[in-house]
């Protein structure tokens, strides 16, 4: 018992002395992951600057033409410059992928946090609800969320997060019962440290690990399943650019012109392979015995 | 075993309890008049009342409740608000078509996953298991909707080789959906059998079966793949998950005749029961699977079933 606490403590001071960030500077997934998606990132920022014309301006004379020097990735049905289309577009996706997580993580992370740490029939509860929504496969739940919401990006926000409650809710609940016996906790208690502050200063930078992990890899499945609600037309309405609501409106196109299906789509997988190698490195970091 | 079985089974119960109460209050919460959708915009209050009290539409909203799910309870879902049938008639009638897709692209990932992720733990860091992991990596970051339009881009627009939606008599209309929702299943079971057989050949027996001179084959079917695959089984089964919100995805895009493109019409209609019915078969459907998965784990690893008698 004792040497594991020592174990798991020289674990998170190795966190912070360095060793997790000399394995994360060693691991190519990490680093090709945090490359990518720091260019997506800044792409979504600047995309006002970057964008050679205005990503909703309808031009029909130019309609569905391939790519070309004026249209580097060609134009939508609307005559619409699928470049600049796609670069908005990423603002839409990371915004709804952030902020649904974002949700997920203080809802599900603050019940998990609960759970976690009083026990008893509250955790029973909490777990029990987890268990109902974990019972319906997230896209659907989601799916069935937004059918009732109506269509449109924030409800999509709000169903991809509620989707992924149960799974924080998980995560922290075990992160939180894997640290809460340990010595340091016990110490923290008995110098009379009130819940609230055992809880913020000594409970949730011990569980960190995981978190992240998590929230990098459902940052992939938020995006994905937002893209697929846009594409069934439960989410972002015309005009707005999003990469998911570009694939459904050029659907009826696909046999003409296969760039505006093609674009949108290699954004979506870029995206979320970036977020994948990332966390996947971030796990390898953070969880050494998988070296 | 039997009380192992027995127990598991019975913790359906409640999960589907729970789900019905979602499902019900998702709907309840749905804004909008449903006698007003039956009828249209412009009936009559006096119809609209009368159909309101034929549906018991104004009683509260637990005694709705109590209605509702004993009915389900005997299978009676209510009637759709497009065509008027039974839902459950909707529901039978379109349900054979997504399972044989589920369970083909289920096949296809098993066989191709499980051989694939083989390979790559007996030569990990080889090329071949280089290229696999960069495959299997993209292969999860491709949305299906997208996938399944590329597929109709190529094979049936330029190629001309398979027809592009609808499900008819020949085997040429199962090939794109089926490979458009096997995909990320493949790429999850060829992960997981390759992670759980390198953890797996390194331990005791496998060495004792190399160091008995067994050949390589033999020992890796033999010995070491029956135990890797405890792991498989059950991302299998949660894979099961992601092969039924894919079903939605890929039956819209196919024009395939399931209860996946079910829902998604009856959502656009707003036509509530039918998705009510659709999203509860479902989530019936994936707790079965995952019983099965549980109960298959117990006869494969007997220590857990003992842990419940």
């Amino acid at each position: 018992m004792a040497t594991t606490t020592i174990e798991k403590q020289s674990r998170f001071q190795a966190f912070w002395n360095g060793k997790t960030f000399v394995r994360l500077r060693r691991n190519p997934r990490f680093i090709w992951g945090t490359i990518v998606l720091g260019i997506i990132i800044l792409s979504a920022v600047f995309a006002p600057q970057l964008s050679p014309y205005d990503p909703v301006r309808q031009n029909l004379v130019e309609r569905l033409q391939g790519p070309s020097a004026e249209h580097l990735l060609g134009t939508d049905q609307f005559g619409r410059d699928l470049l600049s289309r796609i670069l908005y577009g990423g603002r839409v996706s990371l915004q709804v992928g952030f902020l649904s997580v974002a949700l997920a993580l203080a809802s599900g992370g603050l019940l998990g946090l609960l759970a976690g740490y009083f026990g008893g029939w509250l955790d029973s509860v909490i777990m029990a609800v987890s268990d109902v929504l974990l019972a319906l496969p997230a896209f659907l739940l989601a799916l069935a969320i937004v059918a009732a919401l109506g269509p449109g990006i924030t409800n999509v926000m709000i169903a991809v997060g509620i989707s992924n409650v149960p799974i924080f809710a998980r995560i922290v609940r075990s992160a939180v019962m894997s640290v809460r016996e340990m010595d340091f906790v016990s110490a923290a208690m008995a110098a009379g440290s009130r819940h609230g502050r055992v809880m913020f200063r000594h409970i949730i930078p011990n569980s960190i690990g995981p978190i992240i992990v998590q929230v990098t890899l459902s940052l992939a499945g938020a995006i994905l399943s937002a893209a697929g609600l846009s594409f069934l037309g439960m989410g972002a309405q015309p005009p707005t650019p999003e990469w998911g609501a570009m694939l459904n409106s050029a659907q009826q196109f696909y046999r003409v012109s296969h760039w505006v299906v093609t674009w949108p789509g290699i954004a979506i997988v870029v995206t979320v392979l970036a977020l994948n190698l990332l966390g996947d490195g971030l796990r390898d970091a953070f969880d050494p015995r998988s070296d | 075993m039997f009380k192992y079985i027995l127990r598991r089974t019975l913790m359906i119960i409640p999960v589907m309890f729970g789900v019905s109460i979602i499902v019900f209050s998702i709907m309840l919460l749905t804004p909008g008049d449903p006698a007003r959708l039956m009828l249209g915009e412009r009936a009559p209050e006096a119809q609209l009342e009368a159909i309101r009290e034929r549906l018991g539409l104004n009683e509260p909203p637990h005694i709705q409740y109590v209605n509702w799910v004993s009915g389900v309870a005997q299978l009676d879902f209510g009637r759709s608000i497009r065509s008027n049938r039974p839902v459950i008639n909707e529901i039978q009638q379109r349900l054979p078509a997504t399972i044989e897709l589920a369970v083909l692209a289920t096949l296809l990932a098993v066989a191709i996953g499980i051989p694939v992720g083989v390979l790559s733990a007996m030569r990990p860091n080889s090329a071949g298991d280089n290229v696999a992991t960069v495959t299997t990596f993209t292969m999860l970051a491709i949305p299906v909707f997208w996938q399944g339009l590329m597929m109709m881009i190529i094979f049936s627009v330029w190629l001309g080789w398979l027809p592009a939606t609808g499900r008819g008599q020949s085997w040429q209309y199962y090939i794109l959906p089926v490979v458009t929702l096997g995909t990320s299943a493949i790429a999850s079971i060829a992960r997981m059998t390759r992670s759980t057989m390198m953890e797996t050949i390194k331990l005791d027996y496998v060495r004792t079966a190399r160091s008995k001179g067994l050949s390589g084959m033999r020992v890796v079917y033999g010995h070491a793949l029956r135990n890797a695959l405890l792991p498989v089984v059950t991302i299998i089964g949660l894979q099961f998950g992601s092969l039924l919100s894919g079903a939605v995805i890929t039956e819209t895009i196919f024009s395939w005749p399931g209860i996946g493109s079910l829902a998604v019409d009856s959502m656009r209609a707003k036509d509530f029961p039918v998705v009510q019915g659709v999203v509860l078969v479902f989530a019936f459907a994936y707790a079965i699977v995952n019983l099965l998965v549980d109960i298959a784990y117990g006869f494969l690893d007997p220590r857990l079933a003992t842990r419940y008698s």
